[in-house]
């Protein structure tokens, strides 16, 4: 019996709030429930709640929101983290635990406080970005690429998106490099060395060697990507006033899916909504499995 | 040993009657506080129990208060998931207005009649159209104003004089306060309002029958698409817009709160309340340029208001109705609420007396307390259904399409009415 005692602690944990939530929600995806009625208020509808999320065209378009963020946001991380990694890895010498710690430190600040600060420096009229930006557009020969006026970021549907997804690379693009630079690691020296010898240029020793030696931790770091990236709620949440901003156009399938929950109290429907972004998130997921197979079958 | 022995024995003896003596000790303790009444509630409603809390106490000897403080939108989360669970629940919840609908249709509050037989001369006391909306067809009376929103339009008289005009012709009637606005906007460069969509919030809900809601009749059907207001609302708003009158900045935003520091929006409609907030914390440095008067058009609208609930399942209820009694009947303590916290009494008598009538500083030397108070007299109660937080967010973002892209207001009306037809069959 000792085993199943020491286990028992996570067992339990994880069978209150892992295991009991996912059943639970997939049972009220079936049932029409108003929270504040109680448990005994719970009708079952059958696949009434699914239909209308399927109708629903706030879920689609919270679900395009999604997609695009997690594109826009995501795979820079990534083009930018892996030279990044090469670079700290190969150049810095002594100062690269330095640099790591740089980088990593948005991944481990408080999304508040960081949602906080992008607000003041997106701010319309007193943000330090607009501020920069009008003054550059009085430079001479460029100045035409810099708007002259002040730009409403978080007030306008056309830019909350990327200043979402900026933020959102900002603050998880550390957290690949820290990956990164620990798959590079792990990267036997004598292939560098072998490289050099044959006259590679860093630029063919990081195309021909690195990259490829990085591929399981790409695979790694694209899928955690794509799960995060399809439940991004935190920094839209925030930075759009919980709302999504106007004509919803910061709003995520996550955000939507609280919303219908806690303000318009229907469980019901945000249970349907919650499991339809699992197909999404699982598709998705497996695709990338897919794109990261080579012909050998191992990812 | 045997003296060893002895006297192991007798601070064993010792230690047991200790041990008793201590017990009974807490005994007497835990007899004198027996029963704890648990109040959940958000800032600042949490400080005005927590105030009055200890002078309750003092007259109620053998009953604690404990407060549950939690933020706004935290504390009406964990209600609602209180209520759901039946688990948790305060002996006393405090609901903003806003979420009345929803928890008291819920069948999870106490009809406060039951608790006491008195209930009806008690509530006589109370702001009218308040009173009313704490009450819901087939649930009863299930909450208890403490503190109302009585709508009023602040305004900065210096901009309102740069261009010679009058407070009656800002207020006279909606286009009056337009073209002053134009005014405003021609000789001071300054907006008339913070965002269109606040001159739709305010028509919308000027002239809704007695038992009738915002966005649902009696029955709790959508007038969205056929009360004329709807219309009016949305033409207006587009005008503010094309106009150039509002700054196109959201409420509680930090761009909101410069603009009232910096004197680039002229005016705000919104609860009475709203002026302690600018006093004290949006726009201090402005004191004596602000004044306040009646909504524009002789509308009569409230802004939110605060009330107390007995959930169902309350271990406490008859000392948390005699607590709720007390935060809410005692003109001393609805007086010392409004002083402290600016909330304005729901509680008609509290609503008299020297220091309410006194000079607001902040406001010019002005008694808009006396403003207040006749303008809550003449507000309609209305009723409220679950469904508005969702009613309200689908007006929202149809307006945003009537402004931002040109949409008809005949289209977007007719589209929001058949969205909000559709979420309110569920």
């Amino acid at each position: 019996m000792a085993p199943y005692w020491l286990l028992s602690p996570f067992l339990l944990l994880f069978l209150v709030f892992g295991l009991f939530p996912i059943g639970f929600s997939f049972f009220l995806m079936f049932q029409a429930w108003d929270p504040v009625q109680g448990l005994s208020s719970m009708t079952y509808v059958g696949l009434e709640n699914i239909a209308f999320a399927i109708e629903d065209p706030l879920v689609w378009l919270s679900l395009k929101n999604t997609l695009w963020l997690a594109i826009v946001s995501g795979l820079p991380q990534h083009l930018v983290a892996i030279p990044m990694a090469y670079f700290i890895n190969e150049f810095l010498g002594k100062w690269r635990n330095a640099a790591m710690g740089a980088y990593f430190l948005p991944y481990i600040t408080s999304t508040v406080a960081i949602a906080i600060m992008f607000s003041s420096l997106f701010s319309t009229d007193y943000g330090v970005v607009n501020v920069v930006l009008t003054h550059m557009s009085e430079w001479p020969l460029v100045g035409w690429l810099f708007p002259g006026a002040n730009v409403d970021w978080l007030g306008q549907a056309e830019t909350i998106k990327p200043v979402v997804a900026m933020v959102v690379f900002w603050r998880y693009v550390g957290f690949n490099v820290i990956l990164y630079v620990a798959a590079m690691q792990g990267i036997p020296r004598d292939l560098y060395e072998a490289g050099r010898m044959d006259g590679a240029s860093n630029l063919r020793l990081f195309w021909h060697i690195t990259l490829p030696q990085l591929k399981p931790m790409m695979y790694f770091g694209t899928v955690l990507s794509v799960v995060g990236g399809l439940q991004l709620f935190e920094e839209p949440f925030i930075l759009t006033g919980g709302r999504g901003g106007l004509e919803y156009s910061g709003m995520t399938t996550a955000m939507y899916m609280y919303r219908t929950a806690f303000e318009f109290n229907d469980f019901g429907l945000a249970s349907a909504i919650s499991w339809f972004l699992f197909i999404i998130i699982a598709l998705l997921t497996w695709l990338t499995n897919r794109a990261f197979k080579d012909r050998t079958g191992a990812a | 040993m045997k003296a060893l022995s002895k006297s192991f024995q007798r601070a064993s003896y010792m230690s047991k009657r200790l041990v008793a003596l201590s017990i009974a000790l807490a005994a007497i303790s835990a007899q004198a506080a027996d029963v704890t009444v648990t109040v959940a509630a958000f800032p600042a409603v949490d400080e005005i129990v927590k105030a009055a809390a200890l002078k309750w106490e003092q007259k109620n000897p053998g009953v604690k208060v404990k407060v549950i403080s939690r933020a706004y939108a935290d504390h009406h989360t964990a209600m609602t998931t209180s209520l759901a669970t039946s688990s948790d629940l305060p002996d006393v919840m405090a609901i903003e207005y806003g979420y009345l609908g929803r928890f008291a249709q819920s069948g999870g509050l106490v009809n406060l009649s039951t608790l006491d037989a008195r209930l009806d001369q008690q509530l006589k006391s109370l702001v009218p159209y308040a009173v009313a909306q704490g009450t819901f067809e087939g649930f009863g009376q299930v909450a208890i104003p403490t503190d109302i929103g009585p709508g009023a339009l602040f305004y900065r008289k210096d901009l309102l004089d740069a261009c010679g005009a009058s407070e009656k012709d800002l207020i006279s009637s909606w286009d009056g306060y337009l073209k002053t606005g134009d005014c405003i906007k021609a000789k001071t460069g300054a907006a008339l309002m913070p965002h269109a969509r606040d001159i739709k919030d305010i028509v919308i809900r000027a002239g809704v029958k007695a038992g009738e809601g915002v966005y649902f009749d009696a029955n709790g059907k959508s007038v969205v698409g056929t009360a004329p207001r709807f219309q009016q609302a949305f033409e207006l708003a587009k005008q503010v817009r094309e106009r150039g009158l509002d700054a196109k900045i959201n409420a509680w935003s930090n761009e909101w709160g410069e603009a009232f520091k910096r004197g680039t929006v002229a005016s705000q409609m919104m609860g009475a309340w709203l002026g302690g907030h600018l006093a004290n914390w949006l726009a201090p440095d402005t004191a004596g340029k602000w004044r306040s008067a009646n909504l524009p058009n002789q509308a009569y609208a409230s802004w939110g208001g605060t009330f107390y609930a007995v959930p169902q399942k309350a271990e406490n209820k008859k000392e948390a109705w005699a607590l709720i009694q007390y935060l809410t009947q005692d003109v001393a303590q609805q007086q010392a609420a409004l002083e402290k916290f600016n909330a304005f009494p729901a509680l008609v008598q509290a609503q008299e007396g020297a220091s309410f009538n006194a000079p607001i500083a902040f406001l010019g030397g002005q008694s808009a307390r006396a403003q207040w108070r006749e303008s809550a007299l003449k507000i309609v109660p209305t009723k409220v259904f679950k469904h508005d937080a969702v009613a309200e967010e689908i007006l929202n973002a149809e307006l945003d399409q009537v402004l931002l892209r040109g949409k008809s207001v005949a289209e977007a009306l007719k589209d929001a009415d058949r969205m909000i037809t559709r979420r309110a069959r569920r």
